[in-house]
């Protein structure tokens, strides 16, 4: 996809720039301009890349980095994060790293820290990439995203946002302002597992999973596979086989299995479709392992 | 294409430039300012040559529009030194050998610096795993560790 003979020096298209100062500034231009080839700008790591490589081009750009009501961090019931919060600062979050350790671990695992101080996590989920880090665990834990434009307000599941290869429900007025991610009950564990070719690539495949235990029984989990479909996935029948069951080491190797025979993996530039396969189930094993172990469950 | 005017802090220096909208802030700081120590690489985020510090805060200056920096402070290679007194991030790259043709240099010596700085005892592996984004490709990495190591142990005997 990325063509490297292109010139990446410069940017050769031409576009009108703005930066509003206030939201309501924002989307009265996203209103304006909606039948026009209008893009929003936050870190610019993809978009940039995208203009300079395949010629993705843009006639308005919005910069949304100039909006203090975007760049606020709520941590009193479970987190709220405005859209103008670099990654960066999100790592940064002790709640993040304490109760939430797969997002934390998927931020972690994300290019390095140049570009984390850039980008931010709409970006992130907005560019709709299937190996996107921070899409598995924010499905895992259920998290949600308020969208804004002029005509009022809505909120939907981050599972229900993407719909595709690049493709989100998103209107063309509509701002993704804030992701919010619902408080975690005290026995629940989450872990993110990523594997690339080095530490700052591109995953191959990544999976997040958060398990709620009550005392030997698993109460809830979700299994969220990334990479290995045209958007990430929840391995809902392998959810099925330890949702309510006393959990121990044989069933977690059976629901890793599970996890490995539903995706639809592909060939493609960073790995076959059969290792990624092999790979699904030893990292839905291992995530297993560490989310009980988190979640204060013994095997 | 309207050139909007910005302004900004280079250096400790405050600038007053026009830049059209798709100018790149690493263009701008080369070709307008005259500060050729950041270094184009290759332009789309993978080896951090292109590092300069934004508010602190190492950027790639290479997926910057120069227009979105308005208002803001950038660091350069350039800036770190105190007129002939070299940074001690600059020292210790000379002392331990970690420079060799120089050009991921000033973008290796200011993300390290932005690592101190967060971080003043950071230990082996939290180096390697911070400067991670910046390329090196005939040094090695041993000496460029080696080098931010040894910061680092200067700081602790403080």
């Amino acid at each position: 996809m990325i063509r490297l003979t292109n010139n990446t020096k410069i940017l050769t298209q031409e576009f009108e720039y703005f930066a509003p100062k206030t939201l309501a500034g924002a989307l009265d231009l996203l209103y304006r301009y909606q039948d026009k080839n209008t893009r929003i700008l936050a870190g610019g790591t993809d978009l940039l890349v995208k203009m300079k490589t395949i010629g993705l081009d843009a006639d308005y750009l919005i910069s949304i980095k100039e909006i203090p009501e975007l760049k606020f961090i709520d941590t009193d019931a479970g987190l709220r994060i405005g859209a103008a919060v670099p990654l960066s600062h999100i790592e940064k979050i002790e709640k993040v790293r304490e109760k939430y350790p797969a997002l934390y671990e998927s931020i972690k695992s994300m290019a390095a820290i140049a570009i984390r101080n850039m980008a931010t996590m709409p970006g992130n989920i907005c560019n709709a990439s299937p190996a996107g880090d921070t899409i598995p665990p924010l499905i895992a834990y259920e998290a949600k995203l308020k969208l804004v434009s002029k005509r009022g307000e809505r909120t939907v599941l981050v599972e229900d946002f993407i719909t595709g290869v690049g493709k989100t429900i998103i209107k063309r007025d509509e701002l993704l302002t804030q992701v919010i991610i619902p408080e975690i009950s005290k026995n629940s564990g989450g872990a993110f597992l990523k594997k690339g070719r080095v530490k700052a690539d591109i995953a191959k495949i990544n999976l997040a999973v958060c398990l709620k235990r009550e005392g030997e029984i698993c109460k809830d989990c979700r299994i969220v596979l990334g990479s290995v479909f045209i958007k990430a996935v929840r391995a809902k029948k392998a959810e099925e086989l330890l949702r309510g069951q006393v959990i121990n080491n044989d069933l977690i190797i059976k629901t890793a299995k599970k996890a490995s025979e539903v995706i639809k993996p592909i060939d493609d530039i960073r790995s076959t479709a059969e290792y990624r396969t092999e790979l699904a189930r030893v990292m839905t094993e291992d995530a297993l392992k560490l989310a009980w172990g988190r979640a204060g469950g013994e095997l | 294409m309207k050139k909007i005017e910005i302004e900004f802090i280079v250096n400790g220096k405050k600038r007053r430039i026009f830049v059209k909208p798709n100018d790149l802030l690493i263009n701008i700081i080369r070709n307008d300012l005259y500060l050729t120590g950041s270094k184009y690489g290759c332009g789309i985020g993978e080896c951090g040559a292109c590092t300069v510090l934004l508010d602190g805060e190492p950027v790639l200056s290479c997926l910057t529009l120069a227009v979105t920096v308005n208002g803001k402070e950038i660091t350069t290679i350039e800036g770190l030194a105190k007129g002939d007194e070299l940074h001690p991030v600059q020292k210790a790259f000379l002392e331990n050998g970690a420079v060799q043709c120089g050009f991921c240099t000033p973008g290796m010596i200011l993300t390290a610096t932005a690592l101190l700085k967060e971080n003043p005892n950071a230990t082996e592996n939290e180096i390697r795993d911070y400067m991670r984004g910046n390329l090196c490709r005939c040094t090695g990495y041993v000496q460029i560790v080696k080098a931010i190591k040894s910061c680092v142990a200067e700081q602790k005997s403080d």
